[in-house]
């Protein structure tokens, strides 16, 4: 534990003043202050009735810093596996994810890029084959949007001890701003024959996708902000491809290349990868979804949830709704395992493919129950059960493209648990 | 989203649509009906340079199906072999019968009902497998592999999957012709919001 000096030496004292002379009696107190590694000081050990010794409204605080940090106590993280890292919704509040807090998902790691030198080249079926460094991007005409991106592989299920992270963590939501795609398709004069475009990135997977051209032309971004700063490195940085609603992996991240042409490329990402078995009664069983590309709408509560109790009385339902197919209409809530539903309230803003906050009040009286969302979205489609998407897509069905309605179990003691879908 | 190109604009978006097709017809504004506060969009905002054709072949590896973008070179399964005990065995087992990387050739029949998915039952064009390999494996040296290379191990795959025989020569040419088991796996997405799940 060290003293506050630190703090005394780096704040900027108009004329000469001792120690003593800035901290009064203070000095002499034992002050409780913890160093972090970000040098900021923090008061700990609150105690009874009189003014605690560490009472921070009996010493200056910290000066101004050139960054901010999380208090101490705040402990959100993502969850890190080998290949992806999950956002933790159950800490999160409103419709933005803060940027370090965006999930991770890449092919072979977050490559160190250099702005300087990093340059996107669009070529293939154009007039004018062009290179763009990041500064011309960034003088281009410019467009935000908050949107949410969601893996379409954003699913766990099978124990009861899964939190918001851990079953739905793939999907976060920012402001993202940058260059439409539109505005680079007109610079370098699309062909009319071209129908699709290659995204490749700078990445160690070199990842590519196939996009149908009608989404550049519609509502793709060239990003290179993210939260009102420069891309963070796990986002893509220094520019990705941003496509609102699609699947997190047409999203292509540290975006080097884009070829336009009059075929898909068929790459292992949208074959091996990225398909899912589907029950085609017509055409016969056994095959399987390509280029399925919208995220379908999807809800989850993210209080209660596990890992946090809750005790008896009035609680604020709260959750996150979103659709790839446009707004959110609206979200019922059920207190009593799906017997009834209540419409909950809506957060404004209701964005075109964004998480919108919603809320239900509800007094839990302590008996045994479940709880869970159900979003309807603007195009009519409602939230389906696990056993609705199985009974649809046949029991092959995959781990893509999966949004059912997600319980909680209320236990007795306050306990909030997932409860587990069987299918597989 | 086609308003905020023009800020405040107060026109309807009816017009919007008709002026953003102008855009794309011919590359230039068509008239300033409307606007309020903005100027008309210039041709071409000159940003960027011209790409020269060295670099856009210097950056352009994809592997289209029909076999564009396919570089000089050939490659055997016998060749291949050697190659991938030496670079690939390692994380996906002898002859790329499973591993820490994943397996890469089911042995015997693709029966059953979740077999597992790989290049013999699952991958519908042979073009991918020499795009990907050369793209991003190994996957803790990618991009190291030659063309000849990059041809003998798809060679190698190709016929450890019993698609190609072991006499066989995997070029440009030829690797496009390779009809794969799984070529009419894969339908188009069907879903499209609204009521009905799918
Ligand atoms: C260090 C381990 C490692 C080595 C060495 C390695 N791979 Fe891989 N390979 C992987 C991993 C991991 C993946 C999965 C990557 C992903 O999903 O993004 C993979 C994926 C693949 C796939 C795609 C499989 C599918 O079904 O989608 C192919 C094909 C492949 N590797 C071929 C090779 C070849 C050929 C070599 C040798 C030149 C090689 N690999 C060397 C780790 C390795």
């Amino acid at each position: 534990m060290k003293s506050t000096d630190n703090q005394v030496t780096n704040m900027p004292t108009p004329k000469k003043l001792s120690r003593r002379t800035l901290l009064g009696g203070a000095a002499t107190a034992a002050v409780a202050v913890v160093q972090t590694s970000f040098a900021k000081a923090v008061q700990i050990g609150i105690s009874g009735t009189s003014f605690p010794a560490d009472d921070p409204t009996k010493r200056p605080g910290v000066p101004p810093g050139e960054r901010g940090t999380r208090s101490l106590f705040e402990k959100a993280a993502k969850k890190p596996s080998d290949i992806s890292s999950r956002t933790p919704l159950q800490d999160l509040y409103g419709m933005l994810t803060p940027s370090d807090l965006h999930f991770e998902r890449h092919h072979n790691g977050v490559p160190a890029i250099d702005p300087a030198k990093h340059e996107l080249l669009i070529h293939g079926m154009v007039e004018k084959p062009m290179v763009f460094n990041l500064a011309d991007l960034k003088r281009f005409p410019s467009v935000s949007r908050i949107a949410f991106l969601e893996c379409s592989g954003n699913f766990r299920t099978g124990k009861e001890t899964l939190s918001p992270q851990d079953i739905c963590g793939l999907t976060s939501q920012s402001e993202w701003t940058g260059v439409k795609l539109s505005t680079l398709f007109r610079e370098v004069g699309v062909r009319p024959v071209a129908t699709w475009f290659l995204a490749e990135g700078g990445d160690a997977a070199v990842m590519t996708r196939s996009i149908p051209i009608r989404k550049g032309w519609d509502d793709a971004i060239i990003a290179y902000a993210q939260n009102g700063e420069a891309l963070r490195p796990e986002q893509g940085y220094p520019v990705r491809l941003f496509l609102p609603g699609w699947e997190g992996n047409t999203n292509v991240k540290w975006l080097r290349r884009l070829e336009l042409s009059d075929q898909p490329y068929m790459t292992r990402e949208e074959t091996s990868k990225y398909t899912e078995p589907i029950k085609d009664t017509e055409r016969g069983p056994g095959k399987f979804r390509q280029f399925s590309f919208d995220i379908d709408a999807r809800s989850i509560i993210t209080f209660p949830a596990y890992p946090n109790p809750v005790q008896p009385g009035w609680i604020e339902i709260r959750g996150l709704a979103w659709s790839g197919r446009g707004k959110v209409s609206r979200v019922d809530v059920s207190t009593d395992a799906g017997k009834s539903w209540h419409s909950a309230t809506l957060q404004d803003p209701i964005l075109d493919k964004a998480h919108t906050a919603f809320r239900y009040l509800w007094q839990w009286k302590g008996d045994e129950t479940e709880i869970m969302s159900r979003v309807t979205d603007e195009t009519g489609y409602i939230q389906p059960t696990i056993g609705q998407l199985l009974e649809a897509r046949g029991p092959d069905m995959g781990g893509y493209h999966l949004n059912p309605i997600t319980a909680w179990q209320i236990k007795r003691d306050g306990r909030v648990l997932h409860r587990p879908e069987t299918w597989k | 989203m086609k308003k905020s190109r023009y800020g405040a604009c107060l026109v309807g978006a009816f017009l919007l649509l008709t002026l953003d097709s102008g855009y794309r017809a011919n590359g230039q504004e068509r008239s300033a009906i409307g606007r309020v506060d903005t100027l008309p969009w210039p041709a071409s905002f000159g940003l960027g340079r011209p790409a020269t054709q060295a670099e856009i072949a210097l950056l352009d590896i994809d592997i289209r199906p029909d076999g564009k973008g396919l570089p000089a070179g050939s490659g055997t399964a016998t060749a291949g072999k050697a190659i991938f005990t030496l670079k690939c065995a390692a994380c996906h087992g002898t002859d790329g019968g499973g591993g820490p990387g994943g397996t890469l050739v089911t042995s015997g029949a693709a029966s059953g009902k979740r077999a597992e998915k790989t290049i013999g039952n699952y991958w519908p064009y042979a073009t991918t497998v020499f795009d990907y390999i050369r793209r991003a494996m190994p996957f803790n040296q990618p991009g190291s592999l030659t063309n000849e290379e990059v041809y003998n191990l798809t060679a190698f795959l190709l016929n450890a999957s019993h698609i190609i025989n072991d006499k066989a020569v995997i070029n440009a040419q030829t690797l496009p012709k390779v009809v794969m088991p799984a070529k009419n796996l894969f339908l188009p997405d069907d879903r499209r919001g609204g009521p009905e799940i799918r």
